[in-house]
């Protein structure tokens, strides 16, 4: 038989149980988990791919790639707010009362059935106990109450009431710390995108283009988005990122960048972000100059901007590309700024290049595997300064891709200054199919003057089958002693040369190995494997000498350093068959501009937040620091009744009570 | 009625010379640093120092062995500072700091004797020897000295590496290790004073060991005791308020935990003879999950408010945020059942055990298994 009161009331008991909070506690703890083991806010292909199209779906409905913003969630904080709330309600005017009440009421009956009482006989005046009793209590921090009774008289004495205020205090604040989160958060969005007043855009198109339906005003009380801006540049929005998508915030000023600036430590470790701003009223007034850096945000118009990230701003590129697989050694220019693309017209083919990104510096390891450390010296774990011989600056970097009529991309990476290797110098460029890989890197080798020239110049005339005779009789000239010139040993020297030659010139080693592999017996592999070999690497220094004069320079000379060019030009040249592009672009100069990435705040809610911070602190101090006690003296002729409460009952309170009874005895005697 | 029964007399009045002494010198050591160096830093630093002169003071008077602790430290810090004379390169050839006192040498010492005391309270609370267990704590101190001694010499080690790289030793997961040993340990002693009890030593010693493991695991293996300069993100002061209250939270949970365990086993009959009274056992738990409930609240607010100033936000449900509050959450569940439910015991104790899991997910775990903003101590 339950009428509509009794259903309120058994509500109101449920809100306000103990149970109830704590359930809510744990559920609210369990469904914080998800939110950091998954991944939040990713974009939604990086859900699919991972999840597949059917849990994918289930997981979106349940909001879990935004679990802290999903209804339900906020639904489990709204009854928490609730329940604590109600349970304030109830029990506030009870704690109120408790506060102010020294409970001087309690009857003698109530006194003797106390856990801690303590009773003793005394001869002296009644007054003079109470007096000297009251004087003990106050001296130990307890305000006293003296009341007269019939037979004798009472003390009630209490200490440590802000307990009870504690609680208020820390209560409230869990209550108000989630509304000023509620302030920030962003329902008012989600409740105009319920109603349709508002979408989220998903389509890549430039800011100016995106339409009402998804841009807030300026007015808009609380938001948290993100702007790039390039040096140079200025910006009047931020990007919020919603869901699958994003929204426009139209900020009320403009904001320039002047210039951004990374500072390093003396290892090449960033040590500070730095953006020099300028802000602009809709007027087009300058209303403030400001560096914004890390941990130095500026306020402006109640709207907080912060150093959030940076990237590049469109650095202008010059560079020379190469055609590796022309018989000649002649570069093209090529020009091209970052996020740009440029069409690419060259002997190899047609190609669409796209400049990704621009590094001015890279610091990497450039050490061998780590020495073993727990040598004799570091028994006592060995210096805390770090040892940062490895992390080398290796100098800029620049990230193109390379895309084919067919729409064919690949990546690639590459190094504007020479690196030094095993101790010699190559020209780095890493290249790969996806972006999960990392870059696999090509080394070309650099000449005696540092440049790539002797490289080029013999990387095409090896592969220039017209220059192939040649360098095939000046091999087995140069091999074989004068008097077997014109011999049969000699057409045949020549015509293994030409063959490994080709051979190389067709698919670099992995041909050479091929070739073996199908004509030579099992047995002899090996030694054919040198054979060749050496044929190739004879005859590639004879391509040299060849190339040297037609290019008009002098002969190579016969040392060290040509044999090593030689090889290395040899494994370069290998490597061109895998490397998955016929052009190397080799980055000449360049003009950075930089971004900063800068992230603009406004909410109206942190103040309250903060104030909730500060009541809970307070209050959780107050609950665990204070003790609340309760001490009642009936004193009578001749005798003497002391009890003691507490709300808490800890071993700090039995040695309490012991210390009080001690002094009554004492007084007594 | 012959005696009459005085008030106690108000702190200030109870103060002996060794207090004002104690006060004096901290005062000076903190106004010296002032003085000498307060134009590199910001007034929230200055703030920070003067607040602190006070704080050590109260916390002396309050805690009177830490008077001794302060003064050791000090004074051997100074001394490892003056063999050093200004040249990193001295940790290499002065004996003192190459065997003793540079701050890896006597981390490493922290880590021998953590180790040494541990297994001497075993021994002690075993073979129920009260020589063997103030030995144990006499061992247990001299760790938190040599700790304390190698935080501060690391200090300024940062300094002579580079005047740009010198920070607070409570950046990375290593010094903030170091700092998790001392505070456990420092409050372990306090009880142990306080309850007059030295056998729960040697189950609170096995947490600060199983860290004195990590400690040298960390340091040997991946060469984590390499001074770092900090990432922009750290460079500022609020990490001096909030590492330090966080690890005073973390600390006593983990000693709350460790107090758990010794209460389900000597509960169960083991070792029920060697260790103090059930009630002794839970008042400590209590206590220490208060006084760490408390700093965990300050730490995590400070936190919001550190993060609002560095990443525009006082809340991004960061995975390091949101286990801060999962941890939260919990021990605010075992206050509740504890203070308004009025329940005790066993349950309560296994919570406490099962909190210190959280807690140390919330420590460790988000850093080797989660990634997010806070990705300060990567493992």
């Amino acid at each position: 038989m339950t009428t509509p009161h009794s259903f309120g009331k058994s509500l109101f008991e449920l809100l306000s149980s103990m149970r109830f909070a704590i359930s809510l506690l744990s559920i609210l703890a369990i469904a914080s988990v998800i939110g950091t083991v998954l991944k939040q806010a990713e974009p939604y292909a990086n859900y699919l791919f991972q999840f597949g199209p059917f849990w994918f779906e289930a997981f979106r409905k349940l909001g879990l790639y935004d679990v802290y913003h999903a209804a339900w969630f906020l639904v489990i904080l709204l009854f928490l707010v609730v329940s604590i709330s109600v349970c304030i309600w109830r029990n506030a005017p009870g704690f109120a009362r408790e506060m102010k009440s020294f409970r001087e009421h309690v009857t003698d009956r109530s006194l003797a059935a106390f856990k801690h009482k303590h009773a003793a006989e005394f001869t002296h005046a009644p007054e003079a106990l109470a007096d000297q009793a009251q004087h003990y209590l106050e001296g130990q921090g307890y305000t006293v109450r003296r009341l007269t009774r019939d037979d004798g008289l009472l003390l009630a004495a209490k200490a440590g009431s802000w307990n009870r205020l504690g609680y208020f205090l820390a209560h409230s604040a869990i209550v108000l710390i989630c509304i000023g989160g509620l302030m920030d958060g962003n329902l008012i969005f989600k409740a105009q995108q319920l109603l349709g007043y508002k979408k989220i855009e998903t389509r890549d198109i430039p800011q100016s283009e995106v339409p009402p339906i998804s841009r807030l005003t300026p007015d808009n009380p609380s938001f948290r988005g993100s702007v790039q801006i390039p040096e140079g540049s200025s910006a009047d929005v931020v990007f919020l990122n919603v869901a699958d998508g994003y929204l426009v915030q139209d900020l009320p000023f403009t904001i320039a960048l002047k210039q951004f600036r990374i500072e390093h430590y003396s290892t090449g470790q960033p040590k500070n972000f730095e953006s020099d701003v300028e802000v602009f009223d809709h007027t087009g007034k300058k209303v403030r100059k400001a560096t914004i850096a890390v941990n130095h945000p500026l306020i402006h118009d109640g709207i907080a901007i912060y150093q959030a990230s940076f990237a590049d701003g469109g650095t202008r590129l010059d560079i020379r590309g190469w055609n590796l697989f022309a018989p000649t050694a002649s570069p093209f220019p090529v020009e091209g700024t970052v996020h740009q693309n440029t069409r690419l017209t060259s002997p190899a083919g047609d190609y669409t290049l796209e400049f990704v990104d621009f590094r001015p510096f890279n610091i990497e390891n450039m050490g061998e595997e780590d020495a073993p450390k727990n040598n004799a010296m570091s028994v006592f774990g060995g210096s805390p300064v770090a040892s940062d011989k490895h992390m080398r600056n290796v100098g800029p970097s620049f990230q193109y891709k390379l895309r084919d009529t067919r729409g064919q991309a690949r990546e690639f990476s590459n190094y504007m200054l020479p690196l030094e290797l095993d101790g010699r110098w190559y020209m780095l460029s890493g290249v790969r199919e996806t972006p999960n890989e990392s870059f696999r890197y090509m080394r070309m080798p650099l000449d005696p003057d540092g440049s790539l020239d002797t490289f080029m110049r013999l990387r095409g005339a090896l592969l220039n089958p017209e220059l192939r005779p040649e360098i095939a009789s000046r091999f087995a000239r140069e091999t074989l002693p004068k008097s077997a010139w014109g011999s049969d040993t000699e057409d045949k020297l020549k015509f293994s040369a030409s063959q490994v030659l080709a051979l190389f010139a067709d698919g670099g080693f992995t041909a050479l190995g091929r070739f073996i592999e199908e004509k030579v017996p099992a047995a002899e592999r090996d030694k054919a494997a040198a054979t060749y070999l050496r044929i190739l690497e004879l005859s590639t220094f004879e391509a040299l000498h060849i190339a040297n004069r037609d290019a008009k320079l002098p002969p190579p000379a016969s040392d060290d350093a040509t044999g090593w060019l030689v090889r290395d030009s040899l494994n370069s040249i290998s490597d061109l068959f895998v490397y998955g592009s016929p052009i190397y672009l080799q980055l000449l100069q360049f003009d950075e501009v930089k971004a900063s990435g800068l992230q603009l705040t406004r909410s109206p809610g942190k103040s309250v937040v903060y104030f909730g911070s500060l009541l809970l602190t307070l209050g959780v101090f107050f609950m665990f620091y204070v003790r609340e006690r309760r001490v009642w003296l009936r004193v009578r002729p001749g005798h003497a009744l002391l009890a003691m409460s507490s709300n808490k009952h800890t071993i700090d309170f039995e040695k309490e009570f012991a210390q009080h009874v001690h002094a009554l005895d004492t007084l007594a005697r | 009625m012959e005696l009459v029964l005085n008030p106690p007399a108000p702190l200030l009045k109870r103060l002996s010379w060794f207090d004002w002494l104690f006060a004096v010198i901290a005062a000076a050591g903190g106004l010296y640093a002032l003085a000498h160096y307060n134009e590199y830093m910001d007034v929230y630093e200055k703030g920070i120092l003067l607040a602190t002169i006070p704080a050590l003071a109260i916390f002396g008077w309050y805690w009177k062995p830490f008077r001794t602790l302060f003064i050791v430290v000090g004074a051997v810090s100074l001394f490892a500072l003056g063999q050093y004379d200004g040249n990193l390169a001295r940790m290499e050839e002065a004996f003192f700091l190459k065997y003793l006192i540079s701050s890896q040498a006597a981390i490493m010492w922290m880590c021998a004797l953590f180790g040494l005391a541990t297994l001497t309270y075993w021994g002690g609370m075993l073979g129920r020897s009260g020589f063997a267990l103030k030995t144990a704590t006499g061992l247990t101190w001299s760790a938190v000295a040599l700790g304390w001694v190698g935080l501060m010499v690391r200090w300024y080690e940062s300094y002579l590496i580079g005047p740009d790289v010198g920070h607070i030793p409570v950046s990375n997961l290593y010094e903030v290790f170091v700092l998790f040993c001392l505070i456990t340990a420092m409050m372990y002693l306090y009880y142990e004073a306080r309850y007059q009890t030295r056998q729960l030593g040697a189950l609170v010693l096995v947490v600060i060991s199983a860290a004195v493991g990590f400690i040298l695991w960390y340091t040997f293996d991946r060469g984590a005791h390499e001074i770092q300069p900090l990432v922009p993100a750290l460079k500022s002061w609020w990490m001096k308020l909030h590492v330090p209250a966080n690890f005073i939270g973390y600390g006593s949970f983990s000693l709350s935990a460790m107090l758990g365990a010794g209460y389900l086993l000597a509960r169960r009959g083991i070792l029920a003879s060697r260790l103090p009274s059930l009630d002794i056992i839970d008042d400590m738990m209590y206590k220490a999950i208060a006084i760490g409930f408390g700093f965990f609240t300050i730490a995590t607010i400070l936190g919001a408010m550190w993060a609002a100033e560095a990443w525009g936000g006082y809340w991004s449900w960061d995975p390091k945020e949101t286990w801060a509050l999962i941890v939260w959450l919990n021990y605010a569940a075992w206050l509740h059942i504890r203070l308004v439910k009025g329940l005790r015991g066993p349950m309560l104790a296994w919570w406490a055990v099962i909190g210190l899991f959280v807690t140390t997910f919330a420590f460790l775990g988000v850093n080797m298994f989660l990634s997010g903003l806070h990705s300060y101590g990567s493992l």
